[in-house]
């Protein structure tokens, strides 16, 4: 796939292209209303649902006020089952880890279960360069690696995909990847996910070597936990000879009595199931039973970064359910592309910046992409505050201030853009501090409305770029006031 | 190969990392010497339960959160296990299939015209032989009500995982009065985690196109779920 997040239009860019897209639009207003429907179903059979989510916000702070213990007690629990584990403190080091297990090996061809934290490591064009082929196995992740596209949501990846592209997509593509798509295919489903099961079935039984994320890993037992739908998950995380792990740090829980909130919590939040059909737990490796050489790799790639906010790090308790990508008005007019990384939505627009810092026109655009309309915080099953780590983040790159870089004590600069709105509003408190000169600028305005463009020229055009300009009244508010009062006589108090 | 650890102990790269992970982690927190927390602190004020069963009632809510998500839900006695597990491989049209060597020998015993494969260490089944077995017929260490999930943890009777993986059909064996708890707070403390789980809720599926769901894309796409009660009728 050419999911190359690098170098991608700032989000009212990409957002102003999107929401241009009814196809798209259309097929994200069909998917987010049906699963966020469906999850307000799911969590109302549970009574103590405030409970649970404090309980999940609780135990996520606990395990990241006491990270470097949790990691350390995780690290010698695996290593004590069997398995081997590495640290990577970037993108880079990670997938310089994962290339050269792969090519011990003596394999170049592996099977990947869905995985965030590859995605955000771009591990797949990495190992290409490497001459290894990364096959995804995730239906969702298939149609989006066949179709050389980008995923566009967290849960269901191909969600801005009807069936009809999808049928035109394994009909063109399959053939180059493996095993063809049926001559006759049709858009049924059914049919689709049928032609996957047999594209895919026969990498399965053949691939040596598997990369799978995790969703958690307990530090007290070294136990790590995948829960999928389709039985893909299984088929990686059990018929290969070696399983490669790659898990960013802050899915670290501390014991095994933690996942009975999580596992109550996160499907219903993210597929609106009782439970997902497939979990998956090993801890190390099993005699005679799945793969006999695990490799876990610790990554960091701007997570202690983000832990050293202390406003922002509540971040890091996401438990990439989706929930707040369905409810987001702004993600279902945008899609998951415009968000520009492997994170879209809410989530990731406060995820992303802190992760790589706010210094380019992406990730400085992506807090301003909500209208902190906070439904996003009220589905939060981790009670993650987005809306204030938004205001907080826009802070930030307006007015710049201390923040950590790659570990180390930073200045944030303000990003650009910010300066000429500084500027505009410098003006503007001058002139709403004195009425002559605003009731002078307001006459002008109005009696030369006729002419006024659609686009102003100069920075202004900053703001009617992504919005449009409202028309002006023919008379100001104090000319209306005098006539009114005039003619009506004296108002109500 | 020297990126985690070098044979003779020195630090390779990947120690530095290491290293600097952790120290990055204590300067964000900004204590510097850690102290061994208590995962105690945790407030855990949710339920245990969601509501209260007698058996039967426990029993009729895994029953129905099963079919919800499309497993076929069929009741007996232990007298009448084996003409169960019969009838499901003959409706299935099983030619072959799978035990792992802790299920019982009665469990198949009214199979015929079945050639059952028994999994073993020593003789053990390839994923490719797997591709080409009708059924696997196994127990589990025990089964949610509230949620409709079945634990498999490669007991004797379970078996290696791969076994409930590749072949289309799964016929799940569950004494009804024993390994049946109310929810996930009950399951979790009868779980042994060093032993490799697999938690199933339903056959597979998928809802990645347009959200209409799909069942069967890589696991079994038929799971017959077998209630035991007991005792056995009398007479």
């Amino acid at each position: 796939m050419s999911g190359t997040f690098v170098g991608l239009p700032s989000f009212p860019q990409a957002a102003a292209v999107s929401t241009q897209d009814t196809q798209l639009r259309a097929n994200l207003r069909h998917a987010t209303r049906t699963i966020r429907d469906k999850r307000a179903t799911a969590i109302g059979e549970l009574s103590d649902w405030p409970q649970l989510r404090a309980a999940g916000a609780a135990i996520k702070d606990h395990t990241l006020a006491h990270l470097d213990h949790y990691l350390r007690q995780l690290e010698a629990a695996v290593t004590a089952a069997g398995g081997t584990v590495h640290w990577a403190a970037d993108a880079d080091q990670a997938n310089r880890i994962i290339a050269d297990l792969i090519h011990a090996t003596g394999e170049t061809q592996v099977v990947k279960v869905k995985s965030m934290a590859t995605q955000e490591t771009g591990l797949n064009e990495a190992l290409q360069a490497e001459g290894i082929t990364a096959y995804e196995t995730d239906l969702a992740e298939l149609i989006v690696q066949l179709g050389d596209d980008r995923p566009s949501h967290i849960l269901v990846p191909a969600i801005h995909r009807n069936r009809h592209q999808i049928r035109d997509i394994f009909t063109d593509q399959m053939a180059a990847w493996g095993r063809p798509a049926p001559e006759d295919l049709t858009d049924d489903p059914a049919a689709l996910a049928e032609a996957a099961r047999l594209h895919l079935r026969e990498k399965f039984l053949t691939t040596k070597v598997a990369i799978s994320g995790a969703n958690f890993m307990v530090a007290e037992t070294g136990t790590l936990v995948v829960l999928e739908s389709e039985g893909n998950g299984r088929m990686c995380l059990t018929l290969p000879d070696t399983l490669i792990s790659l898990v960013g740090i802050e899915k670290t829980i501390p014991t095994w009595q933690d996942l009975e909130v999580f596992l109550q919590t996160l499907p219903r939040s993210s597929t609106a199931e009782r439970m997902n059909p497939y979990t998956t737990m090993w801890t190390g490796t099993t005699s005679h039973d799945g793969p006999q050489n695990f490799h876990l790799v610790l990554l960091d790639n701007g997570r202690t970064d983000t832990l050293a906010d202390t406003t922002g790090r509540e971040a890091l308790r996401c438990i990439r359910c989706s929930a707040c990508l369905n409810v987001c008005p702004v993600y279902e007019r945008a899609g998951g592309h415009a968000y520009g990384t492997p994170y879209p939505g809410p989530i990731g627009a406060i995820l992303t910046p802190q992760l790589q810092g706010t210094s380019t026109p992406l990730t400085a655009s992506l807090p301003y992409a909500s209208t902190l309309c906070g439904a996003c915080y009220d589905v939060c099953p981790v009670a993650i505050n987005i809306p204030q780590i938004l205001v907080h983040l826009r802070e930030q790159t307006a007015q710049g201030g201390t923040t950590t870089s790659r570990g180390t004590p930073a200045t944030a600069t303000p990003a650009s853009g910010h300066a000429a709105m500084r500027a505009a509003m410098r003006a503007a408190t001058w002139t709403l501090t004195h009425p002559r000169t605003l009731h002078q600028a307001q006459s002008l305005a109005t009696k030369t409305r006729r002419l006024h463009p659609k686009n102003p020229p100069g920075p202004a055009a900053a703001w009617t770029n992504t919005r449009d300009l409202p028309p002006l009244p023919a008379h100001t508010f104090n000319h209306w006031w005098k006539h009114h009062h005039s003619t009506e006589g004296t108002p109500q108090p | 190969m020297t990126i985690h650890q070098a044979p003779d102990g020195s630090p390779g790269p990947a120690d530095g990392a290491r290293e600097e992970i952790l120290r990055r982690i204590r300067q964000a927190l900004g204590n510097p010497a850690s102290t061994t927390p208590d995962p105690t602190a945790v407030p855990r004020t949710y339920l245990t339960t969601h509501v209260h069963h007698t058996p039967e009632q426990r029993t009729a809510l895994l029953a129905d959160n099963l079919t919800d998500y499309r497993a076929h839900v069929h009741h007996t006695d232990q007298a009448g296990l084996p003409a169960t597990v019969a009838r499901l491989l003959s409706e299935h049209g099983t030619r072959t299939a799978v035990v792992p060597p802790g299920v019982p020998a009665a469990w198949l015993s009214a199979a015929t015209g079945v050639d059952v494969h028994h999994d073993t260490d020593a003789d053990p089944l390839t994923p490719r032989q797997l591709d080409a077995v009708d059924t696997v017929v196994t127990g589990c260490a025990l089964a949610i009500a509230e949620t409709g999930t079945i634990v498999l943890d490669a007991a004797p009777d379970q078996g290696r995982r791969v076994l409930t993986l590749v072949p289309d059909h799964h016929v799940c064996v569950i004494d009804a009065s024993g390994q049946v708890v109310d929810s996930l707070p009950q399951a979790l403390p009868r779980l042994d985690p060093a032993r490799p789980q697999t938690w199933i809720s339903g056959p597979s599926a998928t809802s990645d196109i347009e959200l209409e769901r799909v069942e069967g894309v890589h696991g079994p796409r038929t799971l017959d779920v077998i209630l035991v009660t007991s005792p056995p009728p009398s007479g």
